[in-house]
């Protein structure tokens, strides 16, 4: 086994005087799933937005081992190549697809965007690339060129999966992406994220407050509570012999279905 | 029928500094001006003054023309190709008045045309400025509002979301559908909006051997394109880049080789293809 | 074959439950667990209900984390540690290894009963026709009809589901198997496919631990027998949480 992809180093931010994540360290390794769950304002999405780049931490460090220029500090590039990092080796599949969308322009310009910025220039080669990938998240061809604004909730997120997974990223950061939707869309996007994440052996770290969508996605978990990590480990033994009180409580609280 | 000679028919008018604005804001223009010449295509901002005419009529065009002008200069000013519309004889008198500058309608006499929505069809030369009237700047405005993120999008040269408004455009209508403001690329770096002109014009910007300058009034900012510098207009390999063409000719001088405005000549709906550019078309009859 | 080396060896395994809720209430449940398995050999796991047959199981396969002592399993001609490993490492041995057959199906959405059974199979990088093909011959081994291998399992019946699982595991050769009552639910044709299936595993060499209620079963399949002795004064448990 070769090297972390992404590796958190106490990674700690604050807003004001609330810490809301606090030393935070973790490696993420080529083809691994993390997920991070607890409750709303246990520090999860923040600390997301940390390792994405999004956020700058008040202390410790991000690393990611890139495909051609070694490991580097997410926080100490400049904005430029963590930009340029963002759209080419990283996605980042938000829980409100609006925001991770282009909701003024067609199904297939918000597909192919990645690939005009790295400087496609053939409409015929990119709307080839935008109909394949419609295909693999189960979007009808023929809707190529409706807006996203006509989209059901759960083809809205699946166009963002499409859309974030067209320029072949390495790691992909996940907030939620089935919070808000119906059961059987969760279940059709959630089997969908899984053989993508497989099939593409991509990595990802997810954030979710559903155990049960971690259980089905995820090799690793970190329980989060008041911003720090409780407690990590493999997916299954976090859930199914959980050592610390707020782990134990949380799965204790799922409803028996 | 337009003046049609070099005329200093007005003294300047000794109430107002020369060239209307004062000598500080002009100099502050034309640091602007410099800076906009030095990074071909970036828009500098300026502290844009309060003109004696309304925002959308040339304010910022005005600006720079206030800043360059001097007697030795001979000043043409067209609106649409036109140099007989209220715009053009305003801003050309205002000159007059304010700069005691002499004017004229013939594009190879003059030193600086003023302009809104056209490129002359008369090629220009070397030592010409044309100003561009502008209304948006901003190429990527109607894709990204935010002024912090365009201005971040040309930082890094991420114009992905430009050619996004391309394919969309294709996706559409089968083909790039914009005919005017075809956004261009300057010497390989900014993507700028040429101001609404038709893209007819586009490739007169490119390698031209005038100097061009842009002002917008409203949202103050100048750009600009030196003589002889590239200016691509953004495309697919697979949809290129093309002008406008007609099947008719202009109707006065037989041209077919200018950008031609259609008119509807009389209750019936019988139409008429003219040249835009009407010293162009003058001067062929 | 009991003579070559072992592929599994526990020696001082402990285990306890601390449960939270309950004021931080301590259930031990292994205490000072040693076994080792070889090639070729099926271990039965006895003991009264709630001796922790099952605890030991999932201890095992590092569903349940071990509170001391050592579990190693032999992987790349050398001994790999699953107590206080990292996941990756748990994770990589039950990819290659380590094979678990529990009781019940967990089941994804949407995906069908082939799918799931050739699933480990194709991660594994095999050819996903070939990975069908296998699948397929395994539930037709195990008395699936054929007409319900493209539907998802949710809605089949417990014996089915249970045979799905067990299909699903043994699609790999897992040279470690672990069995959790595999035949807690079927029938007596079915329960046979099963027992073929694991003693054809079995003399092929796989080093098996399982639990077998059905002294039919155990007799059929196991070479020798480990007693799980429950620990003193403590009544018995399920972890919190857990669904049974």
């Amino acid at each position: 086994m070769s090297s972390p992809l992404l590796s958190a180093c106490r990674v700690t931010k604050r807003f004001g005087g609330r810490t809301a994540c606090h030393d935070v360290s973790f490696d993420l390794w080529p083809g691994e799933v993390l997920g991070i769950v607890g409750e709303s304002g246990s520090g999860k999405t923040t600390l997301l937005n940390c390792l994405a780049g999004r956020l700058v931490p008040d202390g410790g460090s991000v690393a990611y081992e890139t495909r051609s220029a070694g490991i580097v500090d997410v926080h100490h590039l400049s904005e430029a190549r963590r930009r340029l990092l963002a759209r080419t080796e990283w996605g980042f599949v938000n829980q409100d697809a609006r925001e991770g969308l282009r909701m003024g322009v067609s199904a297939g310009a918000n597909i192919g965007e990645r690939l005009m910025a790295v400087g496609a220039r053939h409409y015929g080669e990119i709307r080839g690339q935008a109909i394949d990938w419609m295909a693999r998240v189960e979007i009808d061809a023929d809707r190529i060129d409706d807006r996203p604004t006509t989209y059901s909730g759960g083809m809205r997120q699946r166009l963002q999966i499409a859309r974030n997974l067209v320029s072949n990223p390495r790691l992909v950061f996940m907030d939620e992406p089935t919070g808000g939707l119906d059961v059987s869309v969760q279940a059709r996007i959630l089997d969908l994220l899984r053989g993508l994440v497989e099939g593409l052996h991509l990595s990802a770290v997810l954030v979710t407050h559903d155990l049960g969508v971690a259980r089905l996605l995820t090799h690793r978990l970190m329980v989060m509570q008041g911003g720090a990590v409780v407690e990590q480990g493999l997916t299954d033994q976090v859930l199914d012999d959980p050592q610390h009180p707020y782990t134990q409580m949380l799965v204790a609280s799922i409803l028996p279905v | 029928m337009p003046d049609t000679t070099i005329q200093n028919t007005l003294p300047q008018d000794g109430a107002y500094n020369y060239a209307y604005l004062d000598e500080q804001t002009k100099r502050m223009i034309r640091r602007a001006i410099l800076k906009a010449v030095a990074v071909p295509g970036y828009q500098v901002p300026f502290g844009g003054r309060e003109m004696p005419l309304p925002y959308g009529w040339g304010t910022g065009g005005i600006q720079v023309t206030a800043a360059l002008i001097g007697r030795d200069d001979t000043l043409k000013v067209i609106d649409q190709g036109a140099d007989d519309t209220t715009n053009a004889v305003s801003i050309r008198r205002f000159f007059a008045r304010v700069a005691d500058v002499a004017t004229t309608t013939h594009t190879e006499e003059a030193t600086i045309i003023q302009t809104r929505h056209r490129v002359p069809e008369t090629p220009l030369k070397d030592g010409q400025i044309l100003v561009f009237q502008v209304p948006i700047p901003e190429p990527l405005r109607m894709l990204e509002p935010r002024e912090t993120e365009t201005r971040t999008l040309h930082a890094l040269s991420e114009y992905g979301v430009m050619q996004v408004s391309l394919y969309e455009s294709i996706a559409r209508h089968g083909r790039i559908a914009k005919t005017y403001n075809y956004p261009v690329m300057v010497n390989g770096r900014y993507i700028m909006s040429p101001s609404p002109i038709p893209k007819f014009d586009n490739p007169k910007l490119d390698h031209s051997a005038a100097l061009q300058l842009y002002g917008a009034g409203r949202e103050k900012r100048i750009y600009a394109v030196p003589p002889h510098t590239p200016v691509k207009s953004l495309d697919f390999d697979d949809h290129p880049f093309e002008i406008e063409t007609w099947t008719e000719s202009c109707a006065l001088c037989g041209s077919t080789e200018s950008f031609l405005d259609e008119m509807i000549v009389d209750d019936t709906g019988k139409r008429l293809f003219v040249c835009s550019d009407t010293d162009y078309c003058e001067s062929r009859r | 074959m009991t003579s070559s080396q072992p592929a599994l060896r526990v020696c001082g395994l402990a285990k306890s439950f601390t449960v939270h809720a309950q004021g931080g209430l301590a259930l031990p449940v292994l205490r000072d667990v040693s076994l080792a398995v070889s090639p070729g050999e099926c271990l039965a796991l006895v003991g009264p209900s709630g001796a922790g047959k099952s605890t030991l199981l999932r201890s095992l396969y590092g569903n349940y984390r071990a509170d001391s002592g050592s579990i190693r399993v032999r992987q790349d001609d050398s001994w790999t540690e699953l107590v206080g490993a990292e996941p990756r490492t748990v994770l990589d041995v039950r990819h290659r290894t380590m094979g678990f057959v529990s009781q019940f199906l967990r089941v994804i959405p949407r995906v069908s009963a082939v799918d799931i059974v050739a699933e480990p199979l194709r991660r594994r990088g095999a050819d996903p026709a070939e990975a069908r093909r296998k699948a397929e011959f395994l539930l037709g081994m195990l008395g699936i009809p054929s007409r319900l291998w493209a539907l998802p399992p949710a809605t089949f019946s417990g014996g089915e589901q249970q045979r799905i699982n067990i299909a699903r595991s043994l699609i790999v050769d897992y040279p470690v198997l672990l069995l959790d009552e595999p035949t807690a639910s079927l029938d007596v044709a079915n329960r046979d496919g099963v027992v073929e299936l694991i003693c054809q595993r079995r003399d092929a060499g796989a080093a098996i631990v399982g639990i077998f209620h059905d002294t039919d079963v155990r007799d059929a399949v196991a070479t020798r027998v480990h007693e799980v002795i429950p620990p003193a004064s403590s009544p018995p448990v399920s972890p919190a949480g857990v669904s049974p």
